[in-house]
């Protein structure tokens, strides 16, 4: 009897699926700036693997826990003036603005995150809106910490005394390690059976919590595991620009980063990526039609929730079974 | 001091009535429809530029309030007629970010038709003298609005309680299958609530035209506030639109008369702390 | 120990009252029935007891201790599971990934982190077993959309199985299935160990009168009768508001 019972396929087949593309794409990048990639492309590379990083940490939220957040740029945005406000009055070394940053953003998570999970479905979407933009009233009139609408300017980072990240190539490296780290610790998170959880969670919450899970707990967690990233993401984009602004935390942000997820498709792990990849191109090609730039995502909104509800990804994943079927 | 509240009062009032206007349409479209129309912001400054339109080609005030809400409904109709109506099946994430699409180009479009300069058209020849109220003289014409949204209010809410349709609409909030089961065209229902809840979210526009300025990006500022409004008051409660239109129509205007620094982020607070009261020691959620 | 007291417990909703003042043991391995027509407050007691629903007054004792108010998550904690009127399953998952989640829940926390990095074999046996005290082994790589009524049915037996659980609670176990699933679905619950103790709402009488060795007659909100299988069906108030009419539209 007991050989009958067919388990399904183990994660174990996931490495060689994911795992070995996303190497062969890590090192290709890794290579581009040794074989001449163009300054302008890297730091197009750079920006796409920042904001990458961003929608990942929302579909944490989004694609596997079920939670609509429109308010995640807040941690973004927390996370870059946590750094730049520790780098311009104490030190600018990196060993410890970035693990402070990341502190901050978390410690900021844990209460916004506990009163948030208690509600659901569009509450739960108003109530981290309502978050994000206290966060965004916050930055934008604390004139005395965080400069107000001028922004604040970033000192140039430092390790251990010594100057580092200075050219854009350095900065290049860093993001692309940073982000490669960041993303295989999400792939383990959400593949785990803490992921399994979540998606649980998702699927089904009155029996979540029938078959003895602390859901509450959970959403916590994912909540505060989302924000964590979107602090590395903010640190990284603070970085990048040696400047902060009130409107990295501002709800355009957050609806934009929710834009990404949705069109990349939030029921795949790349999702996120292609997303990040397909907005911010778009943004690069239509630059000097910004002006209209709303249109544009106004108009991916519509086509994606009559046509494509699964987003990029999700057709791509369509095409690719239809042509397999059709090869035997 | 007594002249300062009595001054910013009014105004709160005036406010707060322009608002009701948004959130009545806004809450009535989601207790029928389930739908979260994030593009009602849209609705209004559409109102308001059809109004300038209709004001700039017959210089009449009248003209302009009556035809422009006419038009806004026409659009609502048809974007619930031609596109929303498939999507009612969907979950409610799926209906956020269609609207919230239609928002953005609406928006644009908007931009592309009326210009980004600040818009308006003066107040009526009739209401342009002021009235003295407690020693100070008060713009007639903001009297009025609050006269309409005191109105429209006791009219909605004698409509949805006392006629026929209202009770057709009290019905299918409750229960959508018996309504349609009464030989009803639930369809045309919905059409009807939705064009009703745009065109007076337009007839707010054309109306606030004259006191505000109309300007791009105003959409989705009223959205926002709307939004606050309608889930503080309880999505769907006319009577919760109207208090909760009240409660933050005075406390921006005493926030921003008092407090300007701080005055939205109170707005924000007083959101999340109803939410918070409304969802702590609820039963868990309820499945049979 | 009783398994389960219920003390003087009470629910409305505004002014209308679903329970009032509703006493109950269930000893341990007793399996007893909540019976009674529609609007007694059988679901609503279910759902209190379950940790669903908050009650007005009164008290929930599980072997004992006083759970009043818990949540179903905390409730499973005390060796509580329940199954739902209406399926509650992670349709898009396989059965197999269904059991699997419910399983793992004993196996979480940090400390449970550990355990399972060692047990992922213990966990497989653990699925296996229930899979197969429900008859659902043979198809548990099929996503639940696919599966006829009455296997859902059973995978929502086996969810609640899966805890281990010392109580496990039955909301109409039988609602909405053939003759035939039925027959399967009481064969498949009177095989399970006796020391389970099991609390059933149902509907239907045979099914109450094949599995339970105890009956609660609900009425109005208010135990109408209590005692066991043959002492109910002798009972003539029963019968006056419940079997009765139950025989007739029979």
């Amino acid at each position: 009897m007991t050989a009958e019972v067919i388990t399904p396929r183990r994660a174990g087949s996931y490495p060689i699926r994911i795992g070995i593309p996303f190497a062969v794409v890590m090192l290709l990048l890794a290579i581009g700036p040794l074989v001449g990639l163009p300054k302008f492309l890297q730091s197009l590379v750079v920006e796409i693997l920042t904001f990458s990083l961003l929608a990942l940490s929302l579909n944490v939220l989004l694609g596997y826990t079920g939670l609509v957040s429109l308010g995640h740029a807040a941690f973004f945005g927390v996370g870059g003036y946590a750094l730049g406000i520790i780098a311009s009055r104490f030190t600018p070394d990196i060993a410890i603005t970035l693990p402070a940053a990341i502190a901050a953003t978390v410690l900021l998570a844990i209460p916004v995150g506990w009163l948030s999970i208690r509600l659901s479905g569009f509450y739960f979407l108003m109530i981290t809106f309502a978050f994000a933009q206290m966060v965004f009233v916050a930055a934008f009139r604390w004139k005395r910490l965080t400069g107000g609408s001028d922004g604040l300017i970033i000192p140039a980072p430092t390790l251990f005394g010594v100057p580092v990240l200075q050219g854009s190539q350095q900065f290049y490296f860093f993001t692309l390690a940073v982000f490669a780290i960041c993303c295989v610790a999400m792939f383990a998170v959400v593949h785990s059976q803490f992921g399994r959880t979540l998606v649980g969670i998702r699927e089904n919450t009155a029996r979540m919590r029938a078959i003895g899970y602390n859901v509450r707990r959970y959403k916590l967690a994912a909540f505060l595991i989302g924000a964590a990233f979107s602090g590395v993401a903010g640190v990284l984009n603070a970085l990048f620009n040696l400047f902060i602004a009130p409107e990295s935390a501002h709800w355009t942000q957050s609806a934009l980063v929710l834009v990404m997820v949705l069109i990349g498709g939030a029921g795949f792990f790349v999702g996120p990526i292609v997303g990040t990849a397909i907005v911010i191109a778009l943004q690069y090609w239509l630059s000097s039609y910004t002006e209209y730039w709303g249109l544009v995502l106004g108009l991916l909104f519509i086509v994606l929730i009559s046509g494509a509800r699964e987003g990029v990804t999700g057709l791509l994943v369509q095409i690719y079974r239809r042509s397999h079927r059709a090869t035997p | 001091m007594l002249e300062f509240l009595t001054v910013q009062s009014l105004n709160g009032l005036v406010y707060s009535m322009v608002l009701f206007l948004l959130a009545l349409g806004l809450s009535l479209t989601f207790g029928l429809l389930r739908v979260v129309n994030l593009a009602h912001g849209a609705f209004f400054l559409m109102g308001a530029y059809f109004g300038t339109t209709v004001w700039g080609l017959t210089h009449s005030f009248w003209a302009a309030v009556v035809i422009a809400p006419l038009g806004a409904a026409l659009m609502g109709g048809l974007l619930e007629k031609l596109w929303l109506q498939r999507f009612y099946v969907r979950d409610e994430l799926d209906q956020v970010i269609l609207t919230f699409g239609f928002a953005l180009v609406f928006s644009d479009l908007m931009k592309v038709l009326w210009g980004k300069d600040i818009r308006g058209f003066p107040t009526p020849s009739a209401f342009s003298g002021a009235v003295e109220i407690a020693n100070i003289s008060f713009p007639s014409y903001r009297l009025l609005l609050i006269l309409v949204g005191v109105a429209l209010f006791v009219i909605t809410w004698l409509a949805i309680e006392r006629t026929r349709i209202g009770a057709l609409i009290r019905a299918s909030v409750a229960d959508r299958v018996m309504v349609s089961g009464l030989g009803f065209d639930i369809r045309l229902l919905f059409t009807i609530v939705f064009a009703f809840g745009t065109g007076i979210a337009g007839l707010a526009g054309v109306l606030g035209a004259p006191i505000m300025g109309i300007y791009p990006g105003l959409d989705f500022e009223v959205l926002i506030t709307t939004l606050i409004v309608v889930v503080v008051g309880g999505l769907g409660s006319i009577a919760g639109a109207f208090w909760a239109s009240l409660l933050i129509g005075m406390a921006e205007t005493f926030g921003k008369a008092l407090v300007p620094e701080v005055a939205s982020f109170i707005i924000f607070a007083l959101m999340a702390g109803v939410l918070l009261i409304r969802a702590w020691g609820r039963d868990e959620e309820e499945v049979e | 120990m009783t398994a389960i007291r219920v003390d003087d417990l009470s629910k409305s909703y505004g002014h209308f009252s679903a329970l009032a003042s509703v006493n109950l043991t269930v000893e341990p391995g007793e399996r007893r029935a909540v019976i009674g027509p529609n609007g007694a407050g059988k679901s609503t007691l279910f759902n209190i007891i379950a940790g669903q629903r908050l009650p007005t007054s009164g008290d929930i004792y599980v072997y004992g201790t006083k759970t009043t108010g818990l949540r179903p998550d905390a409730m499973w904690t005390h060796g509580l599971s329940r199954t739902f009127q209406r399926n509650q399953l992670f349709k898009n998952l396989t059965v197999w990934e269904n059991v699997e989640l419910a399983c793992a829940a004993r196996y979480r926390g940090w400390a449970g982190f550990a355990a399972r990095r060692s047990n992922v074999s213990a966990l497989e046996r653990d699925i296996v077993d229930v899979l197969e005290q429900v008859k659902l082994a043979h198809i548990s790589s099929a996503q639940v959309t696919n599966l006829a009524y009455g296997a859902q049915r059973q995978l929502e037996v086996a969810l609640a199985l899966a805890g281990k659980p010392k109580i496990l609670l039955l909301d109409e176990p039988t609602a909405g299935m053939s003759p035939a699933e039925t027959e399967a679905m009481l064969s498949m619950l009177s095989r399970l160990p006796r020391d389970i103790t099991m609390l059933i709402v149902e509907h239907d009488m045979d099914v109450v009168f094949s599995i339970a060795d105890a009956i609660t007659v609900l009425n109005l909100g208010e135990v109408l009768a209590d005692g066991s299988r043959d002492e109910i069906r002798a009972n003539e108030d029963v019968g006056a508001v419940y079997m009765g009419r139950q025989r007739r539209e029979a």
